[in-house]
């Protein structure tokens, strides 16, 4: 589903890579964590997979597609495949839940039927059945990250990519958010997601890559955060 | 796509932009209407140039029935006869000097007057009597000397009121409208400057203020074009309403200063129409729309990374 091929990062104007020579692959279906210190490489990896930026070597595949042979008219089709989700949910404040779920199908030209039956769906899916007519800030966190999640995942993508999504809730908000992320994954959706929650990592035992200053210093199925070389 | 979304969009962006967006609509005015009043002088040079009254550098006008009072001394034997018209073109076009003779008789001169002179309350005293007729001529060679040469030939000849040195008549005016073009190009050049910059601004500012949804419509894979849409549409929709503003310019420009104030003062010539101002403002409809979409597509380019 996705693949790494001996890709480097530096961005403009540093003298050290974000990323260095990474080689590795997600199979369908998998559920990975990227975890490593502040400044490792981690964003920059998903920002990779999203074709926000471009490795200055090497090459990303996802879905079979290289996406250095993309071109720029095609990386929305890339980005309809792939759902994301941050640390700071962002949504929009005008916007009710429905509207900032519904947003996401209309700007991709989706028809209003269409959207009238994925979103209540989707909100259901995520646990916020009935709270479609509230305003983000009406919710708590971790339902405003539901709200981001069922916006990622409204599309049904391929990969949805989280980026500390549970960054900013307390733990057992997180645990929540861990079960519902869980869930779309057991459904079939590929879930790679940027984590410091050791508990988490611990809890879950998935696929774990670790980052060290740019380098992947480790790659284990079942793995847990405080791994001891 | 959904059209309604789209609209929605444009008009939240002008409204929360208000100051800007009337910047931006004033300045694509100015800049539009000026160089509409180019324009138009442009149609109006070469209307004066494709008339023949104007080719004509000398006109020799006959006595008529009044010049025998208002002026005794040319037209003593009033009002020019046929035999002496006759005898005067024919010596005219027998003239080396003479390229080509055109007569006018006193019903196309007054036809002529009351064309030229339309809405002027003066027209409804003026009887085709009182307008001479003339003999309206065009020279091989149209130089002062030549002109003089002409003029001291026929000025006293019997039935000659007056000969008339046309091209020194026509020149102010032909002044006027090289000054009016030239300087309404020059406003017009620095205004479309500095409205692009406004719009390049405005566009920045309305990204910025909007980066948000921008965001999210990238992440979720909107196309380009749909997110940009929304801008572009702004900035024609700016520019129209620039266009609009600079249209009823051109149109004061024309019923005011060419109908009420050129036109009645210099009678014998014509005056662009109500056509050519038509014509102008169509003109300006694509410079607009070209000028006020592409600085906003410009200024995209830099500021909404896609
Ligand atoms: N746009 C950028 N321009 C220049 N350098 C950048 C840019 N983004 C990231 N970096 C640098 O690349 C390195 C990796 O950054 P990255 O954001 O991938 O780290 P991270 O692992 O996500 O950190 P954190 O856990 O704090 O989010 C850092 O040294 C950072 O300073
Ligand atoms: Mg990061």
């Amino acid at each position: 589903m996705i693949r790494f091929d001996q890709v480097s990062k530096t961005y403009p104007n540093q003298n050290r890579p974000a990323l260095r020579d990474i080689s590795l692959e997600i199979e369908r279906g998998e559920f990975v964590f990227v975890i490593g210190s502040s400044g490792s490489g981690k964003s920059t990896f998903m920002r990779l997979i999203l074709r926000e930026e471009r490795p200055s070597t090497g090459r990303v595949y996802v879905a079979g597609k290289d996406l250095s042979k993309l071109s720029n008219w095609k990386i929305p089709q890339l980005r309809r495949q792939i759902g994301t989700v941050f640390q700071d949910f962002r949504l929009l404040p005008n916007k009710t839940v429905e509207q900032n779920v519904a947003f996401a199908l209309e700007v991709i030209g989706k028809s209003r039927p269409t959207i009238g039956k994925a979103v209540p769906e989707v909100l259901d899916l995520v646990g916020l059945g009935g709270k479609g007519g509230r305003f983000p800030n009406e919710l708590s966190g971790g339902e405003q990250q539901r709200v981001a999640i069922a916006r990622a995942f409204v599309n049904r993508p391929m990969v949805l990519i989280a980026d500390e999504p549970t960054g900013n809730l307390d733990p057992e908000t997180s645990v929540g958010i861990m079960k519902l992320l869980d869930r779309i994954n057991r459904a079939g959706t590929t879930v790679v997601m940027v984590t410091h929650d050791q508990a988490i990592v611990n809890q879950m035992r998935r696929r774990v890559l670790e980052l060290d200053g740019g380098n992947l210093v480790r790659d284990q199925s079942r793995g847990v955060y405080g791994y001891v070389r | 796509m959904r059209a309604q979304f789209v609209f929605s969009e444009i008009f939240v962006g002008l409204r929360r932009n208000l100051t800007m967006t009337i910047a931006v609509v004033v300045s694509a005015a100015v800049a539009l209407g000026m160089l509409g009043v180019a324009l138009l002088m442009v149609f109006q040079t070469s209307q004066m140039k494709d008339f023949w009254y104007d080719k004509v550098e000398v006109s020799v006008f006959l006595c008529t029935k009044t010049d025998q009072t208002l002026h005794p001394t040319t037209c003593s034997g009033g009002q020019v006869t046929d035999t002496q018209m006759t005898a005067l073109q024919t010596d005219l076009t027998g003239n080396p000097l003479v390229q080509q003779v055109f007569p006018e008789t006193q019903a196309e001169a007054f036809a002529h007057y009351k064309d030229q002179a339309k809405g002027s309350p003066v027209t409804e005293y003026v009887t085709p009597d009182q307008i001479p007729a003339s003999l309206r001529v065009k020279l091989k060679n149209p130089s002062t000397e030549n002109i003089d040469a002409l003029r001291s030939t026929y000025q006293g000849q019997q039935g000659v009121e007056e000969v008339a040195d046309q091209k020194t008549i026509l020149k102010p005016l032909f002044k006027l409208f090289s000054g009016l073009t030239v300087s309404a190009s020059t406003v017009a050049v620095v205004m479309v400057g500095l409205a692009l910059m406004l719009i390049v601004n405005t566009v920045r500012l309305s990204a910025f203020s909007r980066r948000r949804e921008t965001g999210i419509m990238r992440l979720v894979g909107a196309s380009n074009f749909y997110i940009r849409l929304p801008f572009l549409m702004e900035g024609a929709v700016a520019g129209l309403g620039g266009v609009a503003v600079a249209a009823l310019g051109v149109a004061s420009f024309k019923f005011f200063l060419i109908d009420r104030v050129l036109a009645p003062s210099f009678t014998f010539t014509s005056f662009v129409g109500w056509d050519k101002v038509l014509l102008t403002v169509l003109i300006l409809v694509p410079v607009g729309l070209l000028m006020a979409v592409g600085a906003s597509a410009l200024s995209l380019r830099k500021y909404l990374k896609v």
